[in-house]
């Protein structure tokens, strides 16, 4: 055995030793991951409750080693806000995708964010409807054609693309939102450094952080994983631009 | 003992407080009532009802069809409520704002009481409510003064207390003018 | 003679709810029951819990699935039209089996409807409410004192069977005030410690997972079969109901909550002019006092029903007596037209000479 051989790379301890169910090129895993290693960062697994949202993030709890409860679809930041105000010493953090936050529970988010609630939520922006077969999501870029924007979405009856960190970073409630993509190394490591962020803020009883990542759908773009990799850089960050747009965390 | 009383007017009258301490002091009594008010959407100005059924043993209906009395404070009450009085029952009726006199009915009990000049020769218009209640408690003996008067200082608010004199005076007031009446 | 305090049935509730231990109330503005959440937020505070005013009945349900997940005892109240939002997050909680209260103040509907009392939710509250095949608990009180208890009640049945509860009152219920004893809450000797919730406490053992979500193979099926034994039980063990006159009675009378009462008064009147009636009245709408009821009536001619309503009770004891003939009356009360112990005395009389 070498013994000069130093291990660099492995499972994060927050995250269980399961395979996920997740789709070749899908990159909640990644974001999976990013979540597993700021727990495990901040060595707080076993305090952290975790709220599963509807789609395909529900399965939270096959995944993570920590506690979960599952909330309706687009009730994960209420569910959130009833879970932490019951146990305030516990991080609890929502993991929701874009239809889930971004349209059926645009009420809850907005709502637990004015009132300041100490949550971190991780919002999966990957401009479509994955668990459902790839239907228009309030994210889907203008043009885009999904199952129910089989000529592509028209502004002009279907609306604009939600800027949710934007929308979110507005509210005096907030203290941190910020957008950011796994595209690449780069974009990895400045993800792995914001969701610390999100995760800090609330463990200093600093406020609401609000993290959106931006991901990959290949299986409903119909795009092999490279490809859909591909489109994050060329078609979405031009369209949500990467950044932070609140912090207030430190005030 | 099961006795009822409707009682209306219009919001301000203090239709509800009359109600409200009409049923505390029964409690007060170690009996029971139960004190039902029946609002309008808007808040202030419509029409105030309410309805207090006192007894020894369970109550009952918080809601009556006919009632035994009524306390009918304005001209609207008086229109709409006063053929629903039970026969034998017994009606107030605010004179110095109602006009009918009731003489529509020869099966009922009839005061009519001028609580508004009544209660201006007081001192204090708000006083009505205090007016009809003595005359009514002087009529039915439902409850005694005494719980009355307790009922009110609890009702009231400490910084109200001042006005525990004249409320007392005006509920006196109606008492003997009932007795005057009635006998 | 025990101190009788003199509040309104929604106020009786909220201070029922506090004396159980609830310490945490979501819930939204509606009439006629926002003298419970104006009364929590007054009092909540200085025992130490949480009162938020949500944004919506949808999202108090779920901060009520939140905090009931974490082990708290936590309640919101609605009135109709708000409780019909409360049906999504209500069938989650009967999934995941999250105890807690739901005080409803029923109003007139459908739609935006009226705010008089009415008992036209009935179906809605016992029949499930929301998707699944799932019941809750329901409690019908007829006086402010049976708010402030069966507020206790509805807590320990919920804890017990970890099956949401709810309080299902009306407008004349909420509203009028009548005489209370406020007595000390003792919990039930035997209510078993939540050891499925979250705790407030770090977790280094078995990690808890609260959901609903049951794609497993048989699971699901598994899951439903589990929640109706649950309900068997409760039918066996948990039914209340109060009886009144039963014993030789040849007309027996149904109604429950506020309809009782004014029954009540009616049944009083029948008896003073010699008619033979009695009355059992449910509190628990579900489970359904079915036996209870087949017992006291084995021997009457008839049933009567009333209800604030065109008829929902009525089918749930057609069901618990099908070999007995069982009338109904009752009506959808409007602006000030709520029935009257005189309407239903003559209604007492046709069938009672029938």
């Amino acid at each position: 055995m070498n013994t000069q051989m130093k291990q660099v790379f492995s499972r994060p301890d927050s995250l269980k030793d399961v395979q996920t169910h997740f789709c070749p090129g899908c990159q909640h895993g990644t974001i999976h991951r990013l979540v597993a290693e700021a727990m495990d960062h901040f060595a707080i697994k076993d305090k952290t409750i975790g709220i599963a949202s509807v789609g395909c993030s529900v399965f939270l709890y096959d995944y993570f080693d920590i506690d979960v409860i599952e909330a309706p679809h687009g009730r994960a930041p209420a569910v959130a806000t009833g879970a932490k105000r019951v146990h305030p010493e516990r991080v609890v953090f929502a993991y929701q995708g874009d239809g889930d936050l971004a349209a059926i529970g645009t009420s809850e988010i907005i709502h637990a964010a004015n009132r300041g609630e100490q949550l971190t939520i991780i919002f999966v922006n990957n401009t479509t409807y994955g668990m459902t077969g790839g239907q228009m999501a309030p994210t889907t870029l203008p043009g885009q054609v999904t199952s129910t924007s089989p000529t592509g979405r028209d502004v002009a009856s279907q609306g604009y693309p939600m800027k949710m960190a934007e929308l979110i970073g507005s509210l005096d409630g907030c203290s941190y939102s910020a957008r950011v993509a796994v595209d690449s190394p780069k974009h990895v490591i400045q993800a792995a450094k914001a969701m610390r962020k999100a995760f800090e803020v609330q463990i200093n009883g600093a406020g609401f952080a609000f993290l959106e990542v931006l991901s990959t759908c290949p299986t409903n773009w119909g795009m092999s994983p490279l490809a859909a990799n591909k489109r994050v850089g060329e078609e979405m960050i031009p369209y949500f631009p990467l950044g932070t747009y609140k912090d207030n965390s430190a005030v | 003992m099961n006795h009822d009383v409707f009682m209306a007017g219009f919001g301000g009258q203090g239709v509800l407080l009359m109600g409200n301490l009409l049923a505390y002091a029964t409690l007060i009594e170690g009996n029971n009532a139960s004190y039902f008010p029946a609002y309008g959407v808007e808040k202030r100005g419509g029409a105030a009802t309410c309805t207090v059924v006192m007894a020894d043993g369970a109550v009952g209906s918080p809601v009556v069809g006919e009632p035994e009395a009524a306390l009918l404070l304005n001209p609207l009450s008086m229109e709409k409520y006063y053929t629903k009085v039970r026969s034998g029952g017994f009606v107030l009726i605010n004179s110095s704002l109602v006009e009918d006199d009731g003489s529509s009915r020869a099966d009922v009990d009839k005061l009519l009481i001028p609580a508004n000049a009544m209660a201006l020769e007081i001192g204090n218009a708000r006083l009505v409510n205090m007016i009809a209640l003595g005359a009514y408690v002087q009529y039915s003996k439902v409850v005694s003064f005494t719980a009355l008067q307790q009922a009110l200082k609890e009702v009231l608010p400490e910084r109200n207390h001042r006005f525990l004199p004249m409320n007392h005076q005006a509920l006196e007031a109606g008492a003997a003018f009932c007795r005057e009446q009635l006998g | 003679m025990t101190k009788r305090l003199f509040v309104k049935g929604n106020e009786a509730v909220a201070m029922g709810a506090l004396e159980a231990g609830c310490r945490y109330y979501f819930g939204y503005p509606i009439t006629p029951q926002s003298d419970v959440p104006e009364y929590i937020a007054r009092h909540l505070p200085a025992l130490g819990g949480q009162f938020i005013q949500a944004e919506s009945e949808i999202a108090s349900i779920n901060m009520l699935l939140g905090a009931a997940a974490c082990g708290a005892r936590a309640m919101t109240s609605s009135s109709s039209p708000g409780i019909s939002l409360k049906q999504e997050g209500i069938s989650y909680m009967a999934g995941s089996e999250c105890p807690g209260l739901i005080v409803n103040v029923c109003r007139s509907g459908p739609g935006l409807g009226g705010i008089d009392a009415s008992q036209a939710d009935y179906f809605q509250a016992v029949k499930g409410g929301g998707h699944g095949g799932y019941h809750i608990i329901v409690l019908a009180p007829d006086s402010v004192q049976e708010m402030y208890d069966l507020a206790m009640l509805a807590f320990d049945l919920s804890d017990r069977y970890r099956i949401p509860a709810m309080l299902l009152a009306d407008a004349v219920i909420g509203q009028m005030k009548e005489g209370l004893v406020a007595h000390k809450y003792v919990p039930p000797a035997d209510l078993a410690e939540k050891t499925w919730a979250l705790t407030e406490k770090c977790n280094s053992g078995k990690r808890k997972v609260v959901k609903s979500l049951r794609l497993g193979d048989g699971e699901m099926e598994a899951h439903n079969n589990n929640l109706h034994a649950r309900y068997a039980e409760m039918a066996q063990r948990e039914v209340r109901y109060e009886g009144l006159h039963l014993d030789d009675a040849e007309l027996v009378l149904t109604a429950f909550g506020s309809c009782a009462r004014i029954a009540k008064t009616a049944l009083r009147l029948a008896r003073e002019q010699g008619m033979k009636v009695g009355m059992l009245r449910p509190v628990t709408l579900f489970p359904f006092p079915a036996a209870p009821l087949r017992e006291h009536c084995a021997t009457a001619r008839k049933v009567l029903c009333f209800e604030l309503n065109n008829g929902q009770m009525v089918d749930d004891v057609r069901l618990a007596l099908p070999d007995k003939e069982v009338a109904f009356y009752g009506r959808a009360p409007g602006a000030g037209s709520l029935p009257t112990p005189e309407e239903f005395l003559a209604q007492i009389r046709t069938h009672y000479e029938a």
